[in-house]
Order: structure tokens, then C-alpha cells, then sequence
């Protein structure tokens, strides 16, 4: 096994470092490279190597998990940048979309406390959507422009639109069951 | 643990000898055992030629322990002593075991799993379910004509920590060294997905005796991709049993049943269950102990009508997979049904309304796991180093750490490809703290006393520093088999502690050491002291959160609600200096009852802060 585990994502998974990524190249990685280091692979071989294979598949997951999710694949990004995309630092976000979000709060909320399932999943849908767009812009700064500033802004909206989303289904589990 | 030791397979002396390996299903009403065969996997036969070994275990005065087929016709007169589906106490309390009443053992509610009185004394189900496995092991031996190397025991996608963990002591009591816990729509999908040689996004939805799973799996070039799982591991076919029971004597209007005719009309209707599988109606006929007659017929529709809150139930869970996993139905390219209960029309029927197709059935359900587990067993043991393909799976429920004010900080969530670690800080909230206690819980609900409580363990000798200066990180380790082991380490001294979870609700290395030896009586004195200590350290961990919320969020309270509070606390405190472990509990319990509110409050208030971006987990590295 001559996998260097300590290197980071982008070059464990053979990937050029930017955003933008091809990700039927990253599954592909991921495969190959659990193909050579998950605990099965290992499982009738004494404790120690099963030990380092867990550690290894361990890492792996981690990796495909940051660099499959765009918002933790940016956040991975900027932070090998130097740059924390943390909120302990944030400066504070615009008064508009401050008011975005609390008119997106309101309809779920309302759409909530009404049991309307069908609103709920529409919420679900258009917030989706929405986030698609805001992650075109993610996508300029970081790879075209390279702002970082810009994207660890963008990452900050993108990270409350994640919050909503997860509002949102919760609601939505709530009156399923 | 240093009681079994059995020998490395990867130490054999002779590396190429094939090695001999079995898939086993553990299931709630009848168990199996696989194995690969030049190439094809195979239900191991018992000398009468049958596969299934139903999942029951009669103690006898005798002292002979009987299982499978003559323990099975031995319900009837002796119930108490004869144990059917022990899959469903796996891991389990009392007060988490559903439909106590109609049963008729003799329960016994120990600390942590619910154990049961028989005529040769206390047994723990990890105990009755290793009576089974050892069956199925000698079954497998005698097949194969020499020990096994290993096997890989099934189990549902959504048992947790507690109930692995306790599986996988069954098998130590059995004797059996385990390569992997597989879980069970996992295994059917291999089974399936190489029978097929299929590609593409599929569900797996296994309704068994007792445990209902849902899984989503991707299948391309060999890899087999659990994307999400759900399900319900208190809900099975026994439940459609017990309503039709319910039903026959609501119909013929039986006063509460004796025991043997409560056996007896519960299996009747288990009987009436499979004949309308196949047939539009069935007849139930059963003479009662008094005399009494009972006839009835029982059509499908009735049978649909009354169980349909039931399959509802399994309705729910498939929206929120396909949710988690980011897909909807009509992207799911085939459904396979596992599961003796998914002969049932009206379930086939539901399934194939939700996702616009008809389920795949063309592998018998009852033994698709067993098959499964046998040839993922083949390939663990190290037989056929060529295959390709491989088994992504992940954790069901999230785990986390109490935190203040009994909230739960999830370290790892639902749905996380295995293995994974998570690592997350802390830090002491006293001046001079020296030690900090961790409590692991595992569940989806926000507050503590909704999740299962797994395990406590204490980091101590933290050097005194101000309080919020000590970094305490505790990582959490979840291996393949999806069990959890949890290390806390101070960052400045480098001072270290770490735990293989033993869940609280499962038995300790030295109870299981007891078993072996049976000094079972020594091992319940040595829980009684265990008991009373956790719940001492219980008791201080209650008190200092509740005094340290009433001194942060004590505004949130008026004077009344306040005193009913203070109140409470002060009984814990006086209960506290006793030795009553179960008063001690009823203490905490009651402080919990009349912290309910404050506690709401204060959740509510955390929640609005998080909405504002100021959440701790969301800015973790």
C-alpha cells in the first residue's frame, strides 16, 4: 500500500485543487481507494494491520465526505487557503438577506404549525434551488476569481441556507411520523 | 477480552487452506445458516432436511436447554419457560419492550437489559440468543466437517449500538468468532445485486418477525453503496399477529386469555396470517381450555383493515430515506422485499403503490440474508482474495455527547459511511476542574432522555487551569460493524482516557466472564453496587446541570416555577447521600419531571441562538 494518508483530500483523491470538480472522477477515487484500504479487505488478517486499515478507511470517508458535499468541499478549500470561513469571525451579513432568511423562516413556520406537507416539500424544492444558484457565485469567486473574501461570504449564506434545509425536513419528519 | 482465544485466521499455518466460514441470520422468529459452497451459497439443512430453525429456546426443569422445532411445540404448555422472539429484548429495557402484557414470561428488570426468570434460573437474552447461535455453529461445523473460522451474524440496519453490541456478546457466549455484523437489507442486496448483476439505486425493504429496516443501496462496478437507511426495530410481523389475536377475541368475545390459550389463539392466528398470503379467506378454529369452541373466518380485507395503521408504519421511514439519501421514488430502479411478513399482499401492494413498480421476489425472503451473510463471510475469512466488490455501510442513528442542561451535541450523524471517527472539544466550565464526565448517547431527538443512553465514562487528572482554558477533545470511533469507541484527551497535558463502548444497556466483559463460569449470582451483587454508583454519579451530573442552568437561564422561571424546582433538587441532594439506588433514580427522575419545562425553555432559547449562526458544531473543523 503506498497511499500517503496524511496528504490532503484533493491529492488523496487525485484531484486538481479548485471547487469545481468532475465527480464521477472523485467516486471513481473513492472506490479505487477503498478497493485497497476497508476493514473487509482486512478482516482475516492479525488485529494490527485491521487496526491501520480502519484508520485508513477512516480518512478515506472523511475525504469523500468534504469533497462530495459543495459546502464542505468549499469550506475544506478555504481553510487550506488559511482562510476561516468560521462565523467566530464573521462579519456581519447583510441586512437583506438577513430579511431573505426571515421571510424564508416565516413560510416554514407557517407551513409548520398548518401540517401542510405539500408546502413543506415545495419549501424543500424552491430552497434547493435557490442554493443552486448562490453556489454559481460560490463556484465564480473561488475558481475564477479568486476571492476569497467574496467566498467565505458566500459560504457563511450558504451555510444558514443548510440550516433551513435541515429546518425544513425536520419539520417535514415531525408530522410524517 | 482474553477469555476466547481464538487464533487469527491470518496466522493459520497453512495460508492457502480454504477456510470454512458461515453467514448467519439471527432473526426474530426463525434463524438460518449459509454458507458458500464451490462457488454458491447455500441454506445448511439440520438432519430433517429443514433450513429454518425457528428462534425458540425452551429451558426445561430437567436442566436441558431445547431449541428450534421441539421447543416450538412446547410453547403451548409451557410458556413461561419457553422463549420465542428474544430478538425483540436485544439490548433492551423493561419499559422499551412492547405488548409486556401478553407475554408470558417472567420478567425480570435488571439494570441495563430486561432479563428472564426460568426454571433453571435468570437468563439475559444475550444468554438465549447464544443458545440459538450455538445451534446454528454446530449445525455449520457438522456441514462443513470442521471448526469455522468465522461468521458473519445479520442484523437489522436499524438496531443500535446496545443491540450490536449485545449480538455480537451472544456469539461470544456461542463460542463463534465473528468477522462482521452485516446488516441484514445489506446482505440481501448482495445476495440480490450478484444474482443479478445489477446497476443502479435500489431499496431494500425488510419487514421480519419483529424489525422493520429500510435501506437505499447503490450498486455500480461491485460496490455496494448504503446511502441511507431507516426503519422501526420494534415493529415486525408478530405485530400483525398480535392484531389479529386482538381481533379473534374482540370476534368471539374472550374475557383476558389464560396463557396456554392466549398461546394457542396467537397461533392460530400467525397460521390465519400465511393462509391469507396465498388464499382470500382463512378459518380459525381453536377449543379453548374451558370447553369452549371458537370458529371464525377471517377474510383479507378484514385482515387489511385491521392492520393497516401497520403498514402505514413502514410508510413514513420511506419517505425520510429517500429524503436523506437526496432522491425520489421514481429514481429507485428495483425494490427488493426481505422478510417472511413482505409475503402479505397488502404489504406488496403498498410498497408498489409508494414507488410506481412492482417489488422484485424472485429470492425466497426467508433466506436472502442467510445467502447474503454467507458469501460476505466467504470473502472475510480470506477465500477469494480476486473479488471486487465491496460493502459501504453506514451508521443508522447519530451519536452524540450530553451536554449542558441535557441536550445533545451530535458528534456523529445518522447515516455517516462507515468507519468513521468524529473528533469535537470541550472545555471545563470551573476554576480548577480536575475532572470532566462524558456521557454518550445515541438517537436523533434533541434532548437527552429522548436518545439511548450508551455509556459514562470520566477524563480525570486534568491539571487545574481557569475555567474554559482546559481543550478537552473526545473523539469517537465507529468501527464497520458500527460499534463505538470513544477516547477523551486533555490537549495542553496530553492526559488521555478512552472506553470501548459498553453500552449501559448491555452487559460488561466481566458479566459475560460470569456467564461463561456461571457465577451468575456473584455477577447481580456486583450489579447492585455498579447500579447504585451510576446512579450517585447520575445524581451529581443531574444536580450540578440543573444548578448550573437555574444560575445561567434562571430568568426564564417565575418565583413558583422556581421553588418547585428548588424543591426537587434538594430531594435529590438528601437521596443522593443514601445507598438506595432505586430511590436515588425515582430522585432524578422526579427532578426531571419538574425540570420538563424549564428545560423546553431553555431548548427553545438554544434553538433561536443557533438560528443566528452561533452554533458550536457548525464551526468545527
Amino acid at each position: 500500500m503506498t497511499i500517503d494518508l496524511q496528504r490532503d483530500f484533493f491529492t488523496l483523491f487525485g484531484l486538481a485543487r479548485r471547487f469545481r470538480i468532475d465527480e464521477t472522477v472523485l467516486e471513481a477515487a473513492y472506490h479505487e481507494l477503498h478497493g485497497q484500504v476497508h476493514p473487509d479487505r482486512h478482516a482475516h488478517l492479525p488485529e494490527t494491520e485491521r487496526r491501520r486499515a480502519l484508520q485508513w478507511a477512516t480518512r478515506v470517508n472523511e475525504g469523500f465526505r468534504t469533497l462530495r458535499s459543495p459546502l464542505a468541499r468549499a469550506r475544506y478549500l478555504l481553510e487550506l487557503e488559511g482562510v476561516d470561513p468560521g462565523l467566530a469571525t464573521n462579519t456581519a451579513m447583510s441586512g437583506e438577506f438577513l430579511m431573505e432568511q426571515m421571510e424564508w423562516r416565516e413560510a416554514v413556520e407557517e407551513a409548520r404549525s398548518a401540517g401542510d406537507v405539500t408546502e413543506l416539500e415545495q419549501l424543500h424544492h424552491r430552497l434547493r434551488q435557490h442554493a443552486r444558484e448562490v453556489f454559481e457565485v460560490l463556484e465564480r469567486a473561488l475558481d475564477a476569481d479568486h476571492d476569497l473574501e467574496t467566498a467565505a461570504e458566500t459560504v457563511r449564506r450558504l451555510m444558514f441556507l443548510e440550516k433551513l434545509q435541515h429546518d425544513i425536513d425536520d419539520a417535514l419528519e415531525a408530522l410524517e411520523t | 477480552m482474553a477469555l476466547l482465544q481464538i487464533s487469527e485466521p491470518g496466522q493459520s499455518p497453512e495460508p492457502h487452506k480454504h477456510r470454512l466460514a458461515a453467514g448467519i441470520d439471527l432473526g426474530t422468529t426463525n434463524s438460518l445458516v449459509a454458507t458458500v459452497r464451490n462457488g454458491i451459497a447455500v441454506c445448511l439443512p439440520d438432519e430433517h432436511g429443514r433450513t429454518m430453525l425457528p428462534s425458540i429456546v425452551q429451558y426445561r426443569a430437567d436442566g436441558d436447554v431445547v431449541v428450534g422445532q421441539s421447543a416450538a411445540q412446547a410453547h403451548t404448555t409451557d410458556p413461561k419457560n419457553t422463549i420465542l422472539s428474544v430478538k425483540r429484548f436485544m439490548g433492551r429495557g423493561l419499559k422499551d419492550v412492547i405488548h409486556v402484557e401478553a407475554m408470558p414470561y417472567d420478567f425480570v428488570d435488571a439494570e441495563g437489559m430486561v432479563r428472564l426468570r426460568t426454571v433453571q434460573g435468570v437468563r439475559s437474552p444475550v444468554e438465549i440468543s447464544a443458545e440459538i447461535l450455538r445451534v446454528l455453529g454446530a449445525r455449520a461445523e457438522a456441514s462443513l466437517g470442521g471448526p469455522l473460522t468465522g461468521v458473519v451474524i445479520t442484523v437489522p440496519a436499524y438496531f443500535d449500538e446496545a443491540q450490536r453490541q449485545a449480538t455480537k456478546d451472544a456469539a461470544k457466549l456461542a463460542g463463534l468468532n465473528v468477522l462482521r455484523l452485516l446488516n441484514e437489507p445489506t446482505a440481501a442486496a448482495v445476495a440480490y445485486g450478484l444474482d443479478n448483476a445489477s446497476e443502479g439505486v435500489y431499496a431494500v425493504y425488510d419487514l421480519g418477525g419483529g424489525t422493520f429496516d429500510l435501506s437505499i443501496l447503490k450498486l455500480s462496478r461491485g460496490i455496494f453503496e448504503v446511502l441511507a437507511t431507516s426503519g422501526d426495530s420494534a415493529l415486525g410481523g408478530d405485530d400483525f399477529d398480535h392484531r389479529l389475536f386482538c381481533w379473534l377475541l374482540d370476534k368471539a368475545r374472550i374475557a383476558p386469555p389464560s396463557g396456554e390459550d392466549a398461546r394457542r389463539l396467537l397461533m392460530k392466528a400467525r397460521e390465519a396470517k400465511e393462509l391469507l398470503s396465498v388464499c382470500e379467506e382463512a378459518p380459525v378454529r381453536a377449543s379453548l381450555a374451558s370447553g369452549e369452541e371458537v370458529s371464525l373466518i377471517v377474510t383479507r380485507d378484514d385482515f387489511a383493515r385491521m392492520t393497516e395503521h401497520l403498514v402505514r408504519k413502514t410508510i413514513a421511514p420511506m419517505r425520510k430515506v429517500l429524503r436523506d439519501a437526496g432522491l425520489s421514488a421514481d429514481e429507485v430502479k428495483g425494490v427488493v422485499m426481505v422478510g417472511g411478513a413482505t409475503r402479505m399482499p397488502h404489504i406488496q401492494r403498498a410498497v408498489a403503490d409508494f414507488f410506481g413498480q412492482e417489488p422484485l421476489t424472485n429470492l425466497d425472503p426467508d433466506k436472502v440474508v442467510a445467502l447474503g451473510a454467507a458469501i460476505q463471510a466467504n470473502i472475510l475469512a480470506g477465500n477469494r482474495k480476486d473479488e471486487e466488490w465491496l460493502l459501504l455501510d453506514v451508521i443508522p442513528l447519530s451519536l452524540g455527547l450530553e451536554t449542558m442542561g441535557g441536550l445533545v451535541e451530535k458528534v456523529i450523524p445518522r447515516n455517516a459511511t462507515l468507519p468513521i471517527a468524529r473528533a469535537q472539544e470541550f472545555t471545563t466550565f470551573k476554576d480548577g476542574q480536575t475532572a470532566m464526565a462524558f456521557h454518550v448517547v445515541q438517537g436523533e431527538r434533541e434532548l437527552v432522555a429522548d436518545c439511548r443512553s450508551l455509556a459514562r465514562f470520566e477524563l480525570r487528572g486534568i491539571p487545574p487551569m481557569a475555567a474554559g482554558a482546559a481543550r478537552i477533545r473526545v473523539t469517537f470511533q465507529v468501527d464497520a460493524d458500527g460499534l463505538l469507541s470513544v477516547s477523551a484527551r486533555e490537549m495542553a497535558s496530553g492526559v488521555e482516557t478512552s472506553v470501548l463502548v459498553k453500552p449501559s444497556y448491555g452487559l460488561s466483559d466481566d458479566e459475560i466472564a460470569d456467564m461463561l463460569k456461571e457465577g451468575i449470582e456473584h455477577a447481580e451483587e456486583d450489579m447492585g453496587a455498579r447500579a447504585l454508583r451510576e446512579q450517585q454519579v447520575e445524581a451529581d451530573r443531574v444536580i450540578e446541570a440543573t444548578e448550573h442552568a437555574l444560575e445561567v437561564d434562571g430568568a426564564l422561571l417565575d418565583d413558583g416555577e422556581r421553588a418547585k424546582v428548588e424543591a426537587a433538587l434538594a430531594a435529590l441532594r438528601e437521596l443522593r447521600g443514601g445507598v438506595d439506588h432505586a430511590a436515588i433514580r425515582q430522585g432524578i427522575a422526579a427532578l426531571g419531571r419538574a425540570t420538563d419545562e424549564f428545560a423546553a425553555r431553555r431548548m427553545d432559547r438554544s434553538i433561536r441562538t443557533a438560528l443566528t449562526g452561533h452554533k458550536v458544531s457548525e464551526i468545527e473543523v
